[in-house]
């Protein structure tokens, strides 16, 4: 297979057509989930086929891409997807995060604050927030149209009561402009905060549950929580092993058998970043 | 394969993208652009040669968003056949009479259709209503509009001129609908901004 069988970036134009007026609906109407008809892709469910439809509908020459899956360039479904654009569609690609123009992600979004003109893309596995609530689309459909939303507040109070504080720690839910509740993807609650009024235009895919949403810059997003047990993220009292990042979202290795462990950070490019700059201070 | 055509009815026919797919590429960047950042200029079409009664940018984005899935509606003044022969050949577009039923409609400067008379969306469906592509003198001459909203950085100011007197109090109820309501593009020549539905606008003093 090389890239000169297919259209540019794989998809047809009539596919990326449809996929791009989802995006502009998607971007006119913040949080809102819109369908499409999404294509079966050369990767399976559950690897990104809804981020990487919304890329291939976006993407152009000019455009220097990175992909990083749970923050990292280096991983498997982070290194196939870079290399299915490379033969697709020619682009430059990126490990830097202030030198891309498009950022696909699974699950992270960069500790390197994000810039006007960028556009980040996640990609979601399950795009409904009240799917383990109600299962049925009909009802979340409703549910949205009434801005009935009490379930969600009920569930998170029921964590309250339960563990005496809101348990979710990842794709935990946010109202964006003040009108939807959103699933953010799975990321950690700790990069919530990044999405509040970020200048980017954030993009999110879901291929097998055929759903587009966007946050466009600017935007306010709150995280769902309670007056009393107000929003908080994730606090360690280790920093990185190899840069000594104190405020980036850490992820821990299990070094040995007896239980010895390190904490490094999730996102590879900023500890790199951090690690080359302190080797030059030195 | 030749398409053979009589070249009486082929020299109504403008052409359309010289690189199809890395102009409607950049066309629906600008678009996308537009609509994530309302009020900002934006640029599309440089270089097409338009049927007559269109603009650039206007016919950037009908070749790079229209096709078969898309009933777009026509204003009067539009409704000639440079511009429904070039749609129909270039975009495989249905025309229609019923602006209610419009994915995309085309606007000419003075024709002013009511807002409401278009596609709101539906309660569970608001992304099912039209696109409006408005066409008007230009961008920079009219009087101060002040734009607050997402994809707003506190607020903006556009000065388009051309449009409606009462223009506004429909946008502010179009606005007031929100999540329903139609989604706006406002074209000068080459240029355009766009006007979601998300966006409030106040005419006058500045918040």
């Amino acid at each position: 297979m090389t890239g000169a069988d297919y259209n540019f970036a794989y998809l047809d134009e009539q596919t990326k057509r449809m996929i791009r007026r989802a995006i502009l609906k998607a971007v006119a109407i913040p949080g809102y989930q819109v369908p499409f008809a999404a294509r079966e892709m050369p990767l399976p469910y559950g690897w990104g086929t809804g981020g990487i439809q919304v890329t291939a509908a976006v993407i152009g020459p000019d455009d220097v891409l990175k992909v990083i899956d749970q923050g990292a360039d280096d991983t498997t479904n982070a290194v196939s997807i870079r290399r299915f654009f490379r033969r697709m569609a020619g682009v430059a690609t990126t490990e830097h995060t202030a030198e891309a123009t498009i950022i696909q992600t699974r699950h992270r979004i960069p500790e390197t604050p994000l810039a006007a003109g960028q556009i980040l893309v996640y990609q979601v596995p399950i795009p409904e927030p009240l799917r383990w609530l109600e299962p049925r689309d009909t009802e979340t459909r409703r549910m949205h149209a009434l801005r009935d939303y009490g379930a969600m507040q009920v569930n998170l109070y029921e964590d309250i009561a339960r563990h005496g504080a809101i348990a979710k720690s990842y794709d935990y839910p946010v109202l964006v402009n003040g009108h939807y509740i959103m699933s953010p993807s799975p990321i950690p609650k700790f990069d919530n905060p990044k999405m509040d009024r970020s200048p980017a235009l954030q993009l999110f895919g879901a291929g097998r549950e055929r759903r587009i949403y966007a946050v466009p810059p600017h935007t306010p997003v709150r995280s769902l929580d309670f007056d009393d047990y107000p929003f908080t993220v994730q606090r360690w009292d280790e920093c990185c092993a190899l840069c000594g990042a104190t405020d980036s979202f850490l992820d821990e290795m299990i070094m040995d058998d007896r239980g010895s462990r390190l904490f490094i950070c999730s996102d590879s490019d900023y500890c790199r970043g951090r690690q080359g700059a302190g080797e030059a201070a030195e | 394969m030749s398409i053979v055509a009589n070249p009486a009815e082929t020299a109504e026919l403008a052409r359309g993208f010289g690189d199809p797919v890395f102009d409607a590429q950049r066309s629906f960047r600008a678009l996308l652009d537009a609509l994530a950042r309302p009020g900002l200029q934006q640029h599309a079409g440089d270089g097409l040669a338009p049927p007559a009664g269109l603009m650039p940018a206007s016919y950037a984005i009908a070749l790079a968003m229209f096709d078969a899935d898309t009933p777009v509606w026509l204003s009067p003044v539009l409704r000639i056949t440079a511009v429904t022969e070039s749609l129909r050949f270039h975009c495989g577009a249905p025309l229609t009479e019923d602006p209610g039923r419009a994915a995309f409609a085309l606007v000419a400067a003075g024709d002013d259709p009511p807002l409401d008379g278009f596609a709101p969306g539906e309660d569970r469906y608001p992304d099912r209503s039209t696109t409006l592509i408005w066409q008007v003198p230009d961008l920079d001459r009219g009087a101060p509009i002040h734009l607050t909203g997402p994809g707003v950085n506190g607020s903006v100011t556009i000065q388009p001129s051309g449009l409606p007197s009462g223009f506004w109090n429909q946008w502010a109820a179009n606005h007031a609908r929100y999540p329903l309501g139609v989604d706006l593009v406002l074209v000068s020549v080459d240029a355009l901004i766009g006007l979601p539905r998300s966006a409030a606008a106040h005419a006058g003093l500045e918040g």
